[in-house]
Order: C-alpha cells, then sequence, then structure tokens
C-alpha cells in the first residue's frame, strides 16, 4: 500500500473508494477460487469413480448375484437391498417427519414442550450414524424383535432420516408469506383448506427436495444397517422380515475383503450407489427449479 | 360519538350491502391496549375511510371487522360489534362464513401462485362451487367489477405473478369479489401502487358501493376526501395511552369544517 503507483481516479468528493474496491476485487477472487477448487473436486471425484467403474457395468453386473466367492457375477441383491430400505424409509419417514414438520411450522403455538421438540429434534440430526445403529439394534432388533431384517434396517434408517425431513418441511413452509395465509383466511378458508390448496402446493418443491435429501443420506449409509440386518450374502429379499444386502454395506466388506480383492466390485458397486443417487438428486432439482421459477415472492 | 341513528333497514336478500354498529369497541395485544372506546357506524352502501397517522390502530380496528384477528396469539377485543345486528363476537358466530360475508384487500397485492382465473375461482370454489360455465361467469363478472377484464381476458391461463403490481392489486380486489361480499375492507390498497392504477382502483371503489358497503384504511387524505362518504379519524395521542376515536362526520364535512382541534390539525398537516 505504498501508493506509489495507484492510479489516478477522478473523485467529485472527498471519499474515494479505491481501498473499498480493492478489498471487494479480493473477496470476488476469494470465494470465486474457493468455488473453483470445489467444483473441480467433485467432477474430479465423479470422473475418477465413472473411469474406475464404468468397465464393470454390464447387463450381468447388475442383475446377476455374487459368484466365485464373491469375486465375479453381479451385485442385483445389493441393488435389490437399497431399493427395498428406499422404499421403507420413505413409507415411514416421509409422512411423519411431513406431518411433524406441518404441526411445528402451521399448528404448534409457541410453548415449552414445542421448544423442546425442537431441540430435540436438532439434537437428532447431530448424533452420529452408528450410535444410530446400536440404538436400531437395541429398540427394533432386540426390543420390538424384529431381529436382523430389512424391517430393523428401515425403521433405523428412517431416524437417521427423520430429522432432515423434519427440518426441511418446517423451513419450505415458514418460506411461505404470511399474506398468502391471510389471503386464504380471509377469502373465508378454513386452517386445513389453507394448509391443504395454498401452503402445501406451494411449498411442495421444498419440502420433496429435503425428503429426497433425506432418503438419499440414508440410502447411503452404512453404520445404521451394520447391526440390524445387512448381510454379507444373502439371497434377495422377498419380505421385509428377511435380512438383506445393501450397496453401501457390499462397497464396504468388498473394499476391505484382504484376501479376494476384486477392484472392478469395488468400483462398480460405487458407481452404481453413487449414479442411483445423483440422478435422484438431479431429476428433483430440475422439477423444483422449474417449480420455483414462477414463485418470486 | 355516534353519529347517525340505527333505523336502516337489514338488507333484504337482493340488497347484501352490510351494516355496522360499533360499540366502545376496544383492542389489546397481550397487555398493551391499542385502541379503547370505539363506536361509530359503518352505513351500508357508502365508503368509510379510516384515517390517522400510522400505528393508531386503523388496521387494527379493520381487522376486527371480520375477525382477521383471531389469527394473532393474544388479541382481545371487547365492546361490541354488530353487523346487520348480530354481534359478530359472540361465541356462536362462524368467523369462516362471516369471511366470505366481509372480504378483505390487503395493503400489498397478495396473489396465490395459480393462474388469474383460478385466483378468482378460489373463492367461490371454496364455497362448493363446481359448474365450469358457473365459474366462468363469477370469474369475468368479478373481473369486470374490478376494472381488469379487459387487460387480461385474453390470459386468463397466465400466472398471477406475471401482472405488474397494480394489476395483481385489483386481482386481488376480484378475488375478494368472487364471494360476492356484503362489505370490502380494504387496508391501505393503493400505497404500494402507481398513481394510474391507484386511481382505477378508486373508481372501482366508487363503483362498488352500489352493491355493498366499503371500508377503506388510507394514509392518504386527499384520497379519502376523493372516494369516501365518511371519515373516521383515529388518532394515539401519545405512547402511554391507546389511540381512540377523535371524529366521525361526513367526508366533506370533516375536511372542511371539523369539530375537534385535533383533527384540524392533522388535516391541516400539523401533525403526523
Ligand atoms: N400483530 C400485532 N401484535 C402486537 N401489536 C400489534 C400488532 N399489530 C399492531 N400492533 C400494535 O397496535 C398498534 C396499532 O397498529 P396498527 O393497527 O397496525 O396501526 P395502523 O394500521 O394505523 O398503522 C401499534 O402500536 C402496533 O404496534
Ligand atoms: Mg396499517
Amino acid at each position: 500500500m505504498s501508493g506509489s503507483k495507484r492510479k489516478e481516479v477522478i473523485t467529485f468528493s472527498d471519499y474515494d473508494s479505491r481501498g473499498a474496491r480493492r478489498v471487494e476485487a479480493i473477496v470476488r477472487t476469494f470465494t470465486m477460487i474457493v468455488t473453483i477448487a470445489m467444483m473441480t473436486l467433485v467432477l474430479f471425484l465423479l470422473a475418477y469413480l465413472f473411469v474406475r467403474g464404468v468397465g464393470s457395468i454390464n447387463w450381468q453386473f447388475l442383475s446377476d448375484i455374487p459368484r466365485d466367492r464373491m469375486t465375479g457375477g453381479g451385485i442385483w441383491p445389493a441393488i435389490a437391498g437399497t431399493l427395498w430400505l428406499i422404499a421403507l424409509v420413505s413409507a415411514f419417514a416421509l409422512p411423519i417427519g411431513i406431518a411433524t414438520g406441518i404441526y411445528l411450522a402451521e399448528i404448534a403455538k409457541p410453548s415449552r414442550p414445542v421448544r423442546v421438540l425442537r431441540v430435540a429434534i436438532a439434537n437428532m440430526a447431530g448424533v452420529p450414524s452408528v450410535v444410530y445403529g446400536l440404538f436400531g439394534f437395541a429398540a427394533f432388533s432386540l426390543a420390538l424383535g424384529f431381529g436382523k431384517s430389512l424391517l430393523a434396517m428401515g425403521l433405523t434408517l428412517a431416524c437417521v432420516t427423520l430429522p432432515v425431513v423434519i427440518t426441511a418441511t418446517e423451513e419450505a413452509l415458514k418460506q411461505i408469506p404470511n399474506e398468502q395465509r391471510q389471503a386464504a383466511m380471509a377469502l373465508g378458508c378454513t386452517r386445513a383448506r389453507t394448509l391443504g390448496k395454498v401452503i402445501l402446493p406451494t411449498a411442495l418443491p421444498g419440502i420433496l427436495t429435503g425428503a429426497i435429501l433425506g432418503l438419499s443420506r440414508a440410502a447411503g449409509e452404512t453404520a445404521p444397517i451394520l447391526f440390524t440386518g445387512v448381510a454379507f450374502f444373502a439371497p434377495v429379499a422377498t419380505d421385509v422380515m428377511q435380512p438383506s444386502m445393501a450397496l453401501p454395506y457390499h462397497l464396504y466388506i468388498m473394499a476391505t475383503q484382504p484376501t479376494t480383492p476384486a477392484p472392478h466390485i469395488v468400483w462398480g458397486t460405487a458407481l452404481v450407489l453413487t449414479g442411483m443417487l445423483s440422478i435422484t438428486n438431479a431429476a428433483i432439482a430440475t422439477w423444483r427449479s422449474a417449480k420455483r421459477r414462477k414463485l418470486q415472492w | 360519538m355516534v353519529t347517525s341513528p340505527a333505523k336502516t333497514d337489514l338488507p333484504s336478500k337482493k340488497d347484501r350491502a352490510g351494516r355496522f354498529v360499533l360499540e366502545d369497541v376496544s383492542v389489546s395485544y397481550g397487555n398493551e391496549k391499542a385502541l379503547e372506546a370505539v363506536s361509530f357506524y359503518i352505513e351500508p352502501h357508502k365508503v368509510t375511510a379510516m384515517i390517522g397517522p400510522s400505528g393508531c390502530g386503523k388496521s387494527t380496528l379493520l381487522r376486527c371487522l371480520n375477525r382477521m384477528n383471531d389469527a394473532i396469539d393474544n388479541v382481545k377485543v371487547g365492546g361490541k360489534i354488530m353487523l346487520n345486528d348480530k354481534d359478530i363476537y359472540q361465541k356462536a358466530v362462524d368467523p369462516v362464513s362471516l369471511r366470505m360475508y366481509v372480504g378483505q384487500v390487503f395493503q400489498r397485492p397478495n396473489p396465490f401462485p395459480l393462474s388469474i382465473y383460478d385466483n378468482v375461482a378460489f373463492g367461490p370454489r371454496t364455497q362448493g362451487i363446481r359448474k365450469k360455465a358457473e365459474l366462468d361467469q363469477i370469474v369475468e363478472d368479478s373481473l369486470k367489477k374490478a376494472a381488469i377484464f379487459d387487460e387480461v381476458k385474453k390470459s386468463l391461463k397466465k400466472h398471477a405473478f406475471e401482472l405488474s403490481g397494480g394489476q395483481q392489486q385489483r386481482l386481488c380486489i376480484a378475488r375478494a369479489l368472487a364471494t360476492k361480499p356484503g362489505v370490502l375492507l380494504m387496508d391501505e390498497p393503493c400505497s404500494a401502487l402507481d398513481p394510474i392504477s391507484t386511481g382505477m382502483i378508486e373508481e372501482t371503489v366508487q363503483q362498488l358501493k352500489e352493491s355493498m358497503t366499503v371500508v377503506m384504511v388510507t394514509h392518504n387524505m386527499q384520497q379519502a376526501a376523493r372516494v369516501s362518504d365518511t371519515t373516521v379519524f383515529l388518532l394515539r395521542e401519545s405512547m402511554e395511552e391507546p389511540a381512540g376515536l377523535v371524529e366521525v362526520a361526513e367526508t366533506s364535512t370533516l375536511f372542511t369544517a371539523p369539530r375537534d382541534k385535533r383533527t384540524e390539525n392533522y388535516i391541516t398537516g400539523r401533525f403526523g
């Protein structure tokens, strides 16, 4: 800051904004560099995954059971297991989570129990997933007697997902301006009709985005299903009381098997799992931005 | 402070315009009393303007008339508000049915994120009207009454958010009219609008009083003078005490020969 090489500027008052503009330039450059670095990292990760994994992907890999002591064949039981889990988590976590979010945002009056509930939900989001695994084992496998089963795994993963869905629902509902509620009320809508005809349709994209985000988190978790029913090898489950394979766990065991290394299965599994989740996320993001474009409050 | 006798006939089936009698109305938010001892009549087929500096309780009083206050925590309304000889704060009153009869237009345009048509049809659909032809007719009539039909008749399917602010506000008026109210409450409906839109809305208000009663809050005295038949002047004289009613009079009288010194000070711009 010697000032020797400062460019001449024409000023009209005592104020000279060169200092402020320099700060602005630094902030802009810094944030841009960080963003580009992050994006490069993510793209590199995806590209690497793709390059390593794409060779393994073929019809047999997607549709066959593991063969040759887990060094060949396919991963269909793990894919099916993960699809089972997504369905179960949706069935448990979405209705309960969305209903709780609606209650917190639209119905509950501020009170002590409601504040406690909010804190509890915030804390639920901070509990490590392996602790959920332990809790799920104690509560669902043992206490409720579901044993090692898809049901126990689904319920445990639903607990992991619940705070995400609740928070997303509550946030999406809070985004909707109060004027909308007043408009409906002044037209003679009951609370329920206001909710059903004005609030929920508008908030739906936000709610679903949160829900899908939560679901894909759950679908990628290993720790919560570790004790509650995930199997090293099992046929495709035909009902929810059976144990099952699942993609993240399959990836974990294949990557940590010292004796029978099969890297093509590891990378293939990783690509299938990531691909499944990215495609869902991209689809929901596209749908949402199409809906959002019209909503400029 | 009551200025006219209560001997108006009740609205018949055909004439739906409502009549309010306010007796000693007071409103508090929690422990703070916002408004006290307000008594006056709102006559049918008249435009009643409520004026006063901001914070004097105009919106608060307006929200009492269709019980929109019910949605605010800790509000207490005292005194008596009679609409067509029925106390609207009685236990047995159905507030939803009340709001179908007493419509409201808000300060900022607040259309729903729906098409123009669906915005106007919203109220009638809530009332259970399903027939397409009937809805079409109501939508057209309401848009015409709100002086926006010609601008939007070719694009009823267009999203309401694509309209300008002034058009959106007229759409909101049409939406309120579609439930066929007997009273229309308007809370500073032009404060966010340009002069041309304001002029259109003022003209609309003049025509609406043929079929209903209009109560309009405005902070703009010229507007009150232009559109209203009766003017109500509210004032909060200090932060320690609640606001109250200073004067109710025929608009031309209130603006030319105010009885109260405070009214005179206000309309001549000496405070507020
Ligand atoms: N929702 C509310 N909660 C608490 N106090 C309120 C609320 N609305 C208005 N008030 C208070 O009531 C008084 C009158 O406000 P308002 O009716 O909005 O006045 P105006 O519309 O004339 O500007 C103000 O002191 C304001 O702070
Ligand atoms: Mg106001």
